[in-house]
């Protein structure tokens, strides 16, 4: 059974905007517009947006280097994301933390993170601070298949295994890490990772983002009746490289007809398709939806660009927090 | 008051701060029995909920203690050997350090990760380390490295009650020094130097069990006539300049005593420092006694050499006074 049309649209909307927001990105950066390194989430909205669908504001999530889709799923407003990329002073961070750091705690997004696996034991700490103050509140930790080679991924789900922790590992296996296919250097299948100790571990076709959200959602009620953590591996693929403009200083690693192969399968396509075939929406009214979306990351680019550079003695600042503040 | 040894002192902090606060949590290993006293007893009154024993995986609760500080807790984490901050070192200069950075200002990580420090007999170059200028220099973290259980016990306090990342090192040296001290809760602001000893001929910078060995040949040179200062930064980030120079101003004479490697280390730091603040104060040169630039060795034999010694002191002391000029006391 589908579910409500509200929530149907909502996952539309949110993966849209992903998609739009991301291409616009790749535009800004060919026209040299964005400071410093970029990596797009283009193919995998599902995955964020199904996962972060069954969130409350109040859960967190730990995100990645691609980690603009997390940060839209949770809720965050593309403008002072924008913002941010661009460096400006009313960017999220203020313009310290960039494409690969964007953080809005009041939305529980303790950080995109440039360091891959970093944010694991982060998420894991996230839900000991739930468990401890006897919150039901539960952390989605996003890493890629090409974390899953750190050590920290075992050590998470140990701790999280022995101490119950309200912590769903959520691995977007994208099929390549950094320029490298996942399967020449990883051992077995990631997922099978969470069972040997005690997790239960899954996989998920992470290009349908009402799989994602059926899974990620049971993994979520278990958190929150204090069963534990659980290891998910969303099988998706990236559309784009690695790093924005890679092209420049790695050779193609991969072949036209693989790309076509998965953008056949494109989580915003078949979505949309979907929502026309066995939900009854018309083309009209997800176009209207798709214009809006337009319109919002439009607007989100001339708010970055009107937005002043930081003063340069900013960069001194938030070193450390005031003692009593 | 009551004595109180250096690792009780630390314990009667963190009992202190786990009865005012009760978001302060602890984790490390084996913290329910307390390998140097620190978390001693504290799971009989605070129970398991928030003595986290955690396996042997320093990362995990390092980097643990980054996201649990993020959703509300107060983590105080037990590393053990300060060697050990190595096994974690992206999670503390990395994550630790930077997210609030990074974030523009929008977290605050009240964190204490706690180790013993520095050789205590034979532990060699895995378990001795004293790592506090690496830390120092990460930028995110504040150091402290307490000489005394008084000091211990009120920078501990400050520690906790701190908003941000606090590396707070006890130099195992210091394990048997024992004294009175409050009974009561009281806290000592990081970032404030203490001048352990008064003199007017040569101000001595000295580091944890260098203060005392400072005292020592200060009290042995007073016989000869020279009067020797012996400040105790006690905390290394922040750092209280105006104490160190005034003392400076005072004397005209600097030795630092750091029991670390000389190369980019707390003893270049401090007479780079004093140099530019209070240059036309300074009568000599100023000298540093460190160890050699060399990892710790296990034979006790060795590890006396690396030690900062009381001759090296004397020597460093008398050379700022224009006797027998020591180059480096290596």
């Amino acid at each position: 059974m589908l579910p409500d049309t509200d929530i149907l649209l909502g996952l539309y909307r949110r993966m849209v905007r992903i998609r739009v927001f991301e291409e616009k990105v790749q535009e800004l950066h060919r026209l040299g517009k964005l400071p410093g390194f970029v990596h797009v989430y283009v193919g995998e909205e599902a995955v964020a947006v199904g996962a972060c669908s069954v969130l409350r504001d109040t859960d967190r999530i730990t995100s990645t280097h691609r980690g603009h889709g997390h940060c839209i799923a949770k809720g965050a407003d593309v403008a002072p994301m924008m913002a941010e990329l661009f460096g400006r002073s009313d960017g999220y961070c203020r313009g310290k933390g960039g494409s690969m750091h964007i953080i809005d705690t009041s939305l529980g997004i303790l950080g995109a993170n440039g360091i891959v696996g970093g944010g694991i034991p982060m998420a894991t700490g996230s839900g000991l601070a739930d468990a401890v103050l006897g919150r039901d509140g539960v952390t989605v930790c996003f890493f890629g298949d090409g974390a899953a080679n750190q050590g920290v991924l075992l050590e998470g789900l140990n701790l999280a295994a022995i101490w119950k922790l309200p912590v769903i590992y959520l691995c977007e296996s994208n099929q390549y890490m950094e320029f490298t296919p996942t399967t020449d250097l990883t051992a077995g299948r990631i997922y099978r990772r969470g069972e040997p100790f005690g997790v239960a571990s899954m996989e998920v076709d992470g290009n349908d983002v009402l799989e994602v959200r059926r899974v990620v959602g049971e993994a979520v009620d278990r958190a929150r009746r204090g069963e534990g953590p659980s290891l998910i591996e969303a099988i998706t693929y990236r559309f784009s490289g690695h790093s924005e403009g890679e092209s420049a200083f790695v050779s193609a690693y991969r072949t036209e007809e693989e790309v076509e192969s998965w953008k056949a399968r494109d989580p915003v396509t078949c979505f949309r398709d979907l929502l026309q075939t066995e939900a009854g929406f018309t083309a009209a009214e997800l176009d209207s939806i798709d214009a809006e979306e337009q319109e919002a990351v439009l607007k989100a680019v001339d708010f970055a660009e009107a937005s002043p550079h930081p003063s340069p003695d900013e960069a001194l600042d938030h070193v450390f927090a005031p003692a009593g503040g | 008051m009551a004595n109180a040894y250096f690792m009780q002192a630390m314990n009667q902090a963190l009992r202190a701060a786990m009865e005012e606060d009760e978001t302060v949590i602890v984790m490390g290993e084996d913290v329910d029995r307390g390998v140097f006293g620190v978390t001693r007893g504290l799971i009989d009154t605070f129970g398991a909920n928030r003595i986290r024993k955690t396996p042997i995986s320093e990362a995990v609760f390092v980097g643990g203690a980054v996201g649990a500080a993020a959703a509300g807790l107060r983590p105080f984490a037990h590393v053990m050997f300060s060697s050990f901050f190595y096994v974690a070192m992206d999670q503390v200069a990395n994550q630790a350090a930077r997210l609030r950075y990074m974030s523009g200002g929008q977290v605050e990580l009240p964190i204490v990760y706690f180790a013993g420090t520095g050789p205590s007999g034979s532990a060699a170059a895995q378990h001795s380390e004293n790592p506090h200028s690496i830390l120092m220099h990460t930028a995110g973290l504040k150091v402290v490295m307490p000489s005394t259980p008084y000091d211990a016990k009120g920078l501990m306090i400050a520690a906790i009650r701190d908003p941000n990342p606090v590396v707070y090192l006890a130099d195992l040296r210091l394990s048997r020094r024992r004294e009175p001290i409050p009974g009561d809760p009281y806290e000592i602001p990081l970032g404030v130097a203490d001048v352990k000893r008064q003199g007017k001929d040569v101000t001595v910078v000295a580091l944890a069990s260098l203060v005392h060995l400072a005292v020592d040949v200060a009290d042995k040179l007073e016989a000869d006539g020279i009067s020797v200062e012996v400040v105790d930064p006690r905390s290394l980030v922040p750092f209280d300049w105006d104490t160190i120079v005034a003392s400076v101003r005072k004397t005209g004479r600097l030795v630092v005593a750091d029991p670390a490697r000389r190369l980019c280390g707390l003893a270049a730091e401090v007479i780079a420092g004093v140099s530019e603040r209070a240059w036309d104060s300074l009568r000599s040169r100023p000298q540093r006694v460190t160890w050699p630039d060399i990892p710790v060795p296990f034979s006790p034999v060795l590890e006396a050499r690396l030690d900062v010694g009381a001759d090296d002191l004397e020597q460093a002391i008398r050379a700022t006074l224009g006797s027998p000029v020591a180059v480096g006391s290596e």
